[in-house]
């Protein structure tokens, strides 16, 4: 099985590129088994939307 | 920035008033020089980015009525600018000169937060991130935000920021950087895992405990 190390390495190259069958499903079979995965994922696409706010709202610079 | 013709019309009276407000002004521009220079990490292109973006939106000032959509617009202004710059010149410094920082990095860092199995250290686990209490966007989260981005090392800050803020695709960035996608990916990886951990440490979980 995929070690979280691993796993952590595709959810944020997932945000760079799209991620291939194998690796998509080698992800999902990890991060069903795996909550701080699972975490980790939900927290990196929170990081892009954060990202994207920080470009935008007029209050944050 | 000196036209006198342009208070015939009481728009550009109004608006032109925020250009007149030295405080908001020179808030405005070190604002955009930090931003700028973080980027292009040449002081005088940061500089003239900064002095093109600013003309830009005096030019067009009668779109603007509050000061606020007048620093959205000329954010974005700079914002191409920059993305030009990044594009037009091969970079003065090369990415394999920056600095990977005094603190936990690269491989070291993949040590901390994983055990020999690759699996994640107990202690390292990431935790829910939830701020019942206030919304996420206020002044206090953005500083620690900014402070997170600044305690990157310079080579992961300037790349996450072409990437996040300013959208640059992995082809543009690995082109005008002389650097492979792998390791772009690495690069943007390890930033991520560093200000993920940062603002978990610095703000969802410092919350909690005050």
């Amino acid at each position: 099985m995929m070690s979280c190390h691993q796993a952590t390495q595709l959810l944020s190259e997932k945000l760079d590129r799209p991620l291939d069958t194998k690796e998509k499903i080698a992800l999902g079979v990890h991060t069903t088994m795996c909550p701080p995965c699972r975490r980790f994922a939900q927290q990196m696409e929170e990081l892009r939307s954060i990202s994207k706010r920080y470009m935008k709202d007029p209050d944050v610079k | 920035m000196t036209n006198a013709s342009i208070s015939s019309n009481p728009a550009h009276t109004q608006a032109a008033s925020i250009f007149m407000n030295a405080e908001f002004m020179n808030d405005l521009r070190l604002q955009m020089v930090k931003f700028a220079r973080i980027q292009v990490r040449d002081e005088q292109l940061a500089e003239d980015a900064v002095q093109e973006a600013m003309l830009s939106a005096y030019q067009n000032i009668d779109r603007f009525s509050r000061q606020a959509a007048l620093k959205t617009w000329v954010f974005s202004i700079l914002k191409n600018k920059l993305i030009d710059l990044l594009r037009k010149e091969k970079r003065h410094t090369a990415a394999s000169q920056l600095e990977d920082g005094p603190n936990v990095n690269g491989e070291e860092l993949i040590e901390v937060l994983f055990n020999k199995h690759g699996h994640w250290q107990k202690s390292e686990r990431p935790k829910k991130w939830d701020t019942p209490d206030h919304c996420v966007e206020n002044a206090h989260f953005w500083r620690v935000f900014d402070a997170c981005l600044n305690a990157l090392p310079e080579k992961y800050s300037r790349f996450f920021m072409m990437r996040e803020f300013l959208e640059m695709d992995t082809a543009e960035i690995c082109h005008n950087e002389d650097l492979t996608v792998t390791n772009l990916n690495v690069t943007l990886y390890r930033a991520r895992l560093r200000l993920r951990e940062c603002l978990e440490d610095n703000w969802y979980q410092a919350e909690k405990s005050s």
